[in-house]
């Protein structure tokens, strides 16, 4: 497995050469969404509104991070199960974005729409909240403030650590990883 | 009656809570240290490294170990002869909550189950607690308390099997339980087990059955024995940390057991992440 270092937007080529069980550091800016947000998103690709942000090459960050302290851009904030939003990535994927960040599995559709369209997805470390938000620079709401921890927000990152679960090429690092060491009777 | 005046609870809990987001209790540290040590894979071993130096920031910077800081859940024991002047015990504890989740800068994740609007500002900030009485003899209240995210509670499950299913029957169940959960509830996990009872006593014995010290041995030498056999199990389906593979999936298995009506044989399983905030108190 490789490492790598990475600037958003990414690009089809920098999603293509990555392998499950790499490690990225994304750098640049993210954004956040959780369950709520991804509908409403969704919702306004089928009116064929304008979204909040360029879905162009972006990264979406599954996080519904605690209140910050005074003075500090964002609380704990590390990833949310990714599932929940399984229904919605696909679409969203279609539409351009490239990287998607969480934890847990993912269903075939979105496994399937990575391959097509060229995402990847990756893991961060779920329960890590605390050290994930020191590479957090600056937050910002962008869209739907009334869903409190579930607003849209703009995430400035410098090296956020996380590891390609899904790649464009087909692969799952949790089937690959538990393959190798499952014990069979 | 020994008396307990509602402000001095409101105080101790309120304490404790905000403690307990931010401090990774000595059992659950002792437990993934021991996980760091054994693992075989450097990809899960790198994730509890991160988990480790997670927890030691948390407890340097008082941050909230994670941001799910959990629905608060309470286990409280109430002695037959003391009593709370001054309001009752639930509305002390539900205070107590709010304002250590508001004071903490923890995170308000009550919602309505129906249309999911957050009830910060009808019910309060991350009310209600989640709350289970017990009367017993003595003078004393003793509260357990953890902080319960979600990741883990959404893959915990119950059963009723037939008896004659028995232990193999339970095992295969809780084995399923863990290799469908996968990465999901944030491994390595704790696994609590309730076993007998009624429907909702095994559920309510799987949760209480997290509160014990991960390390700690049942008292019971075969409850021992199946929770280390079950342990043993379970690690052979290679999740590891985080799911990425790995030999460290299951830090304890902890189980509580009922006596039960003859025909049922009910079990609950209930998963804890390996961000296990717990913490007690006797006033």
């Amino acid at each position: 497995m490789a490492e790598y270092h990475m600037t958003t937007p990414l690009s089809d080529e920098d999603v293509s050469k990555l392998q499950a069980g790499d490690i990225v550091y994304l750098s640049g800016t993210i954004y956040t969404a959780r369950d709520a947000a991804h509908k409403r998103l969704v919702d306004l690709i089928e009116k064929g509104e304008q979204l909040p942000f360029d879905l162009k090459g972006s990264v979406i960050y599954f996080v519904g991070p605690t209140p910050p302290k005074p003075g500090e851009p964002i609380g704990s904030a590390g990833p949310t199960t990714s599932y929940r939003m399984d229904s919605y990535s696909p679409i969203l994927i279609e539409h351009g974005q490239k990287g998607m960040i969480g934890k847990g599995k993912r269903n075939q559709a979105v496994k399937d729409a990575c391959k097509k369209y060229k995402a990847v997805y990756f893991g961060a470390t779920g329960g890590a909240g605390a050290l994930i938000a020191k590479s957090i620079k600056k937050a910002e709401v962008i869209a739907y403030p009334e869903l409190g921890p579930e607003a849209i927000r703009r995430l400035e990152v410098e090296n956020f650590p996380v590891t390609v679960i899904n790649d464009t090429h087909g692969n799952d690092l949790y089937e690959m990883g538990r393959a190798k060491y499952e014990v069979k009777d | 009656m020994r008396e307990i005046a509602y402000d001095d609870l409101v105080k101790s809990v309120k304490a404790m809570v905000m403690h307990t987001a931010s401090h990774l209790p000595e059992d659950a540290l002792k437990a993934i240290e021991e996980a760091y040590r054994n693992e075989k894979s450097e990809v899960a071993k790198s994730v509890l490294k991160q988990i480790l130096d997670n927890a030691h920031l948390a407890a340097e910077e008082d941050r909230p170990l994670c941001q799910d800081t959990g629905l608060a859940v309470f286990f409280v024991k109430v002695g037959e002869d003391v009593k709370v002047t001054g309001g009752s015990i639930r509305d002390a504890i539900n205070q107590a909550t709010e304002e250590a989740y508001k004071e903490g800068f923890l995170r308000a994740s009550t919602c309505d189950c129906f249309d999911r609007h957050n009830l910060k500002d009808e019910v309060g900030y991350n009310l209600p607690a989640i709350i289970h009485f017990d009367l017993v003899p003595g003078d004393r209240i003793e509260i357990e308390y953890a902080a319960k995210g979600g990741g883990s509670e959404n893959v915990s499950r119950a059963t009723v099997l037939a008896p004659a299913q028995g232990k193999e029957g339970i095992k295969n169940f809780v084995k399923q339980v863990i290799s469908d959960a996968g990465p999901n509830p944030c491994p390595p996990i704790i696994v609590g087990i309730g076993i007998g009872g009624t429907f909702e006593v095994a559920a309510k014995s799987s949760k209480h059955a997290l509160f014990r010290e991960a390390g700690t041995p049942n008292p019971d030498p075969e409850l021992d024995a199946f929770e280390k056999e079950i342990k043993e199990e379970l690690n052979k389906l290679g999740i590891g940390a985080m799911g990425m593979g790995g030999t460290q999936t299951v830090l304890a298995v902890h189980i509580e057991k009922n006596p039960c009506h003859i025909a049922s044989l009910p079990v609950s399983v209930n998963v804890q992440c390996h961000s296990s905030r717990h913490s007690h108190i006797t006033l």
